[in-house]
């Protein structure tokens, strides 16, 4: 009897260093109290409980990640599937801000008349009287709340994982709440849910493909951990072909995260789509565990292979600056507009990614810290200028169309002026933590040897000004629009965007501490 | 340590435009924008003496240690000139512009946006790190634009953004440079922005020309040359006065600063490659801004021409690369901005009155306002280099300092000078003499210049009128930086050849 019941593998108990991983940990005990909170609270106290929850959970896993870092805990963790390393804590604690920031726009409901921008019933179909009924028992979502706690913990562990299965388990965590806040919106509900649909079918191809090529990896290595994968790529005399395929389906898999091009045409729907703080969060935390998630692949457990990575990444770099920049010139509405300029976002991260410099002096710049610092620039931005994107409304709710924004300058010179400085961050113009974010990738590229990428980019971005720079004339130099106005939002959205526009500023005139943050955040150990 | 003060110099007036977005009343607003352009004037004159006296001003702090940029500050003498002239000019700007056009946007604003430019250009002007030149260069873009988009003329919103895209062109070309020179003088164990850490690094061959030409790319859209001067007349008809004065006065000697201290400062053998180009697009933009000058119909598109002209004197004193036309082209970027500011203030305060910029609307007006007539006269006689007003003697170093090494190219440009006298006296002509036309009587009889616009010509006229009987303070003020860079690109002055005195 007792001998079927015997398992026939020797089950360990995991060991988990609890300490080390509190800050995920909490992010992920967090989310589900706020499941349980949903069954248990009334629905009165609903939104303020998760309200509670979500910041308290923030505000302590940043004081862990804080006293962490400063102890100077790390290593392989999780028997060994989560890597918790320098730049692990530098984009831990840059998700836990963008996230929390993001969440207080989540949070905003004064803008819309009392009620948030979630719809009242997702379920409900639009347009029937389910939906009328809904709204007028004023119900609301506030699984938002937990739902963005499991996208952010997966995020989490999406870039610090050491294991390739950990990191596709990961991806899926933070991909399925975000293809069903995507489709939340509560004004023109057919596109946000064309929206989330769209995003959910390529977003299940994408992983399918990450998937092939974590088989393929497996199959010539042996293993899933990235560090053997390596071990077994520096080691090998025969053929490669099992890793050039592996290596592609990864690269399709996590570029599409990214936005890269040719695997960006899922952004311009979504964001366009998706509610505007959902897309806020998305624009930023999505690229930013992607982009650590890739460099971690590449840099760690792909670098033996480095020679046959690079050229295509630069291909593809110059790809997604010239897609996304001549995109961003023709469009008319401001969420697609931002969608473009995070595929071009994505070009310049790209650049520094392949110009892959990871020997230099103690102290001095690296790939992975330009690419940090950008990221942390460019977020700051983003979660400012959708937060801002909310407070231009018209009687139907946002107004997304750029031509609506004319002479905004002239109805509210600070959200105008405020706009204006997160578009001058985005086009890299100087005293804007954006300027040194772009000049690091570059100096970063053309030190790892590709300073003729650098040129390209230059350019690049010298047409993507163009486009940045027609919002600001639209606000400044038009006529005032009719029929729009800036809405008079709550300290949950103004906040967000004092913040960003602060951190902006900081970052472009005394970027030396955020600089020596990621700078010493070190390379990523295998 | 001592008192940091270049930093505070600079400073100054950035937190004052700061402040003055702040609510207040109007009245209070422009007097404190002047207080502050007053106190930074002092602080100019203050550094100036220290400077003077062998003090040593410079300011070296870790600003990002990463990439090994530095807040570093210093001047030597071109630095310290344009440092001056930026410091007088602005007051006189804001004096000038006591009552700027109605328009949506406030006087405050206006004045906010002029003391914040002023603190950046001064920090161009004083930044002896690369990265932060480039930080500073590319930022006083920003409240530029502002001043041209939020007072100018009809069509203001289009010149604004042509002169922003020209700019930036021009700034993202220099920032690949930037970059690179980094990279470079890292690879040779310099892992430094600090200008004298640099010109210890050798940016030779292929490399060092193409790093060079970033540079100067930029600095030639910045000092209007032909053919990237486009921008220029434009953002000039459709600015106020006083934006234009401090956006050709001020801002474009960033690029012949730039030239000399940049591409001659960190790329000798570069610079020496491209000279001959450069002297030919010199003398190019000096014909060709004379004869947009002469077929303007447009007072401020005039002046605007005018300088392109200027502009082209001074790069080709800068690459001719002798002492006498080197010195000669610094001190006349001094007495360029003055000129200018005269120019183009005399025609604001015309077009205050009659409303209209074309030289067609004017007629006679020295009959019925003759001060004001005296005075553009005397701008006009100083932008044509008449001996006895300061560009006479900075042109004419220009001039006979090139002579000994281009003979031939002198020669052309001399055509450059006798244009001058052409448009500026028949703009005087058909503008202040001839018979007395209505509208002329209608709107300046009377209405002679007011004492606020007398105050505001009279320091600047009395610097041209200074610097033109006793040059040599600031001559030997400037003369220095010009030394000090025919030095390290390693050239000496062409021998005297007097023929017939063997």
């Amino acid at each position: 009897m007792s001998s079927i019941l015997m398992p026939v593998l020797e089950m360990a108990a995991p060991t988990l260093e609890w300490r080390a991983l509190a800050p995920v940990l909490l992010v992920f005990a967090a989310a589900c109290v706020g499941i349980l909170l949903e069954a248990v609270l009334p629905r009165a106290y609903r939104f303020l409980g998760q309200m509670t929850l979500v910041f308290a959970t923030a505000l302590v896993s940043i004081g862990f990640l804080v006293i962490n870092w400063r102890g100077q805990y790390g290593g392989r963790l999780a028997m060994g599937s989560i890597m918790l390393d320098g730049p692990t804590y530098f984009m831990w604690a840059s998700l836990l801000v963008f996230g929390t920031l993001a969440f207080m726009v989540f949070s905003e409901r004064q803008l819309n008349g009392g009620a948030t921008t979630f719809a009242a019933s997702a379920a409900s179909v639009p347009g029937s009287l389910d939906e009328a009924d809904a709204t007028a028992a004023r119900y609301e979502h506030t699984e938002v709340f937990p739902l963005g706690l499991f996208a952010l913990g997966g995020m989490m562990v999406f870039l610090a994982s050491s294991d390739l299965i950990v990191m596709f388990v990961a991806l899926e965590v933070f991909s399925l709440p975000l293809y069903l806040l995507s489709g939340m919106a509560r004004r023109r509900r057919l596109l946000s849910q064309e929206a989330a649909l769209k995003y959910f079918l390529l977003g299940a191809f994408s992983s399918g493909f990450f998937l092939f090529g974590i088989a393929m990896l497996y199959v010539f290595s042996g293993s899933l951990d990235l560090a053997a994968i390596h071990t077994a790529i520096e080691g090998n005399a025969g053929s490669n072909g099992l890793v050039m395929i592996g290596l592609a389906f990864i690269a399709i898999g996590l570029l599409f995260k990214v936005g890269v091009v040719p695997f960006h045409s899922w952004t311009p729907d979504v964001y366009m789509g998706a509610p505007t703080p959902v897309t806020g969060f998305m624009a930023i935390a999505t690229k930013l565990a992607a982009v650590g998630a890739t460099m971690r692949v590449f840099y760690v457990a792909l670098d033996g292979e480095r020679w046959s990575w690079q050229p295509l990444f630069a291909v593809l770099a110059v790809l997604t600056m010239v897609v996304g920049i001549i995109g961003a010139l023709t469009q008319s509405d401001i969420k697609r507009l931002l969608a473009y300029s995070s595929i071009a976002h994505a070009g310049f991260i790209l650049v520094a990614l392949v110009g892959a410099t990871q020997t230099v002096a103690a102290g001095e710049g690296t790939s992975a810290s330009a690419i940090m610092f950008y990221l942390a620039a460019y977020g700051f931005a983003t979660i400012g200028a959708f937060a801002l994107v909310t407070m231009v409304r018209n009687a139907a709710g946002e107004e997304n169309n750029i031509d609506g924004w004319s002479g905004v300058a002239a109805k509210n010179p600070w959200v105008a002026g405020l706009m204006s400085l997160f578009m001058l961050s985005f086009a890299g113009i100087p005293l804007t933590g954006g300027f040194i974010g772009k000049w690091a990738v570059f100096t970063a590229a053309w030190r790892g040897g590709y300073g003729w990428l650098v040129i390209v980019a230059v350019l690049a971005s010298l047409v993507a000004v163009y486009f940045y720079l027609r919002l600001i004339v639209v606000m400044f130099g038009r006529k005032e629009a009719k029929g729009v106005y800036v809405g008079n939002a709550s300290a949950w959205t103004w906040i967000p965007v004092v913040v960003g526009a602060v951190a902006t500023v900081w970052m472009g005139l005394v970027p030396d501490q955020v600089m020596q943050l990621a700078t010493f955040a070190g390379g990523f150990l295998r | 340590m001592t008192f940091p003060w270049l930093t505070f110099l600079g400073l100054l007036p950035l937190v004052g435009g700061v402040l003055l977005f702040l609510p207040m009343g109007r009245g209070a607003a422009r007097t404190l924008g002047l207080v502050f352009s007053g106190v930074t004037l002092a602080v100019a004159i203050a550094v100036t003496a220290l400077h003077v006296g062998g003090a040593d001003l410079a300011v070296q702090v870790p600003w990002i240690r990463a990439f090994g940029a530095w807040w570093a500050l210093d001047v030597d003498g071109m630095g310290l000139a344009m440092v001056l002239m930026t410091a007088v000019l602005t007051p006189i700007v804001l004096l000038a512009e006591w009552e700027p056009p109605a328009m949506r946007w406030s006087a405050q604003a206006f004045f906010a946006l002029v003391l914040i430019l002023e603190g950046l250009s001064l920090f161009v002007f004083m930044a002896n790190d690369v990265l932060l030149f480039y930080l500073f260069f590319e930022a006083t873009l920003i409240p530029t634009y502002f001043l041209i988009v939020g007072f100018g003329g009809v069509r203001r919103s289009y010149a604004a953004v042509k002169f922003l895209l020209f700019s930036l062109a021009g700034g993202l070309i220099m920032l690949a440079s930037v970059v690179g020179v980094y990279v470079v003088g890292a690879a040779q164990g310099v892992p430094s922005y600090l200008v004298s850490d640099l010109a210890a690094v050798r940016f030779d061959g292929d490399l060092g020309r193409w790093l060079m030409l970033g540079f100067l790319i930029a600095f030639v859209v910045k000092a209007p040359m032909v053919p990237l001067h486009t921008w220029l007349p434009d953002a000039a008809e459709h600015s106020t006065p006083g934006t234009a004065t401090l956006l050709v006065g001020v801002l474009d000697k960033i690029g012949t600063f730039g030239m000399i201290k940049l591409c001659l400062g960190l790329f000798p053998e570069a610079s020496l490659w491209i000279t001959p180009f450069m002297v030919w697009f010199a003398v190019i933009s000096i014909i060709w801004g004379a004869l947009g000058a002469i077929g303007s119909r447009n007072l401020m598109r005039l002046v605007a021409y005018t300088s392109v002209s200027h502009f082209g004197f001074m790069v080709l004193g800068i690459y001719a690369f002798t002492t006498a036309s080197m010195t000669g082209s610094i001190f006349y970027m001094l007495n360029h901005g003055f000129s200018t500011a005269a120019m183009f203030l005399v025609v604001g305060f015309m077009a205050k009155r009659t409303g209209s910029y074309d030289i067609a609307a004017y007629g006679g007006v020295q009959k019925v306002a003759p001060v004001l007539a005296g005075v553009l006269l005397v701008s006009g006689l100083a932008t044509l280099s008449l001996p006895g007003l300061a560009p006479f003697v900075s042109e004419f170093m220009v001039i006979a300092g090139t002579w000994t090494r281009y003979p031939v190219v002198t020669a052309v440009s001399i055509i450059g000078v006798v244009l001058a006298a052409v448009y500026i006296l028949r703009m005087y002509q058909r503008t202040m003499t001839g018979p007395v036309t209505d509208e002329t009587a209608a709107r300046f009889t009377g209405r002679d210049l007011t004492g606020i616009e007398k105050a505001v010509m009279v320091p600047i006229i009395g610097v041209l009128l200074v610097l033109g009987f006793y040059p040599q303070p600031a001559v030997q003020l400037v003369e220095p930086t010009a030394k000090a860079t025919l030095a390290y690109v390693g050239t000496t002055d062409p021998a005297p050849v007097v023929k017939g005195a063997k």
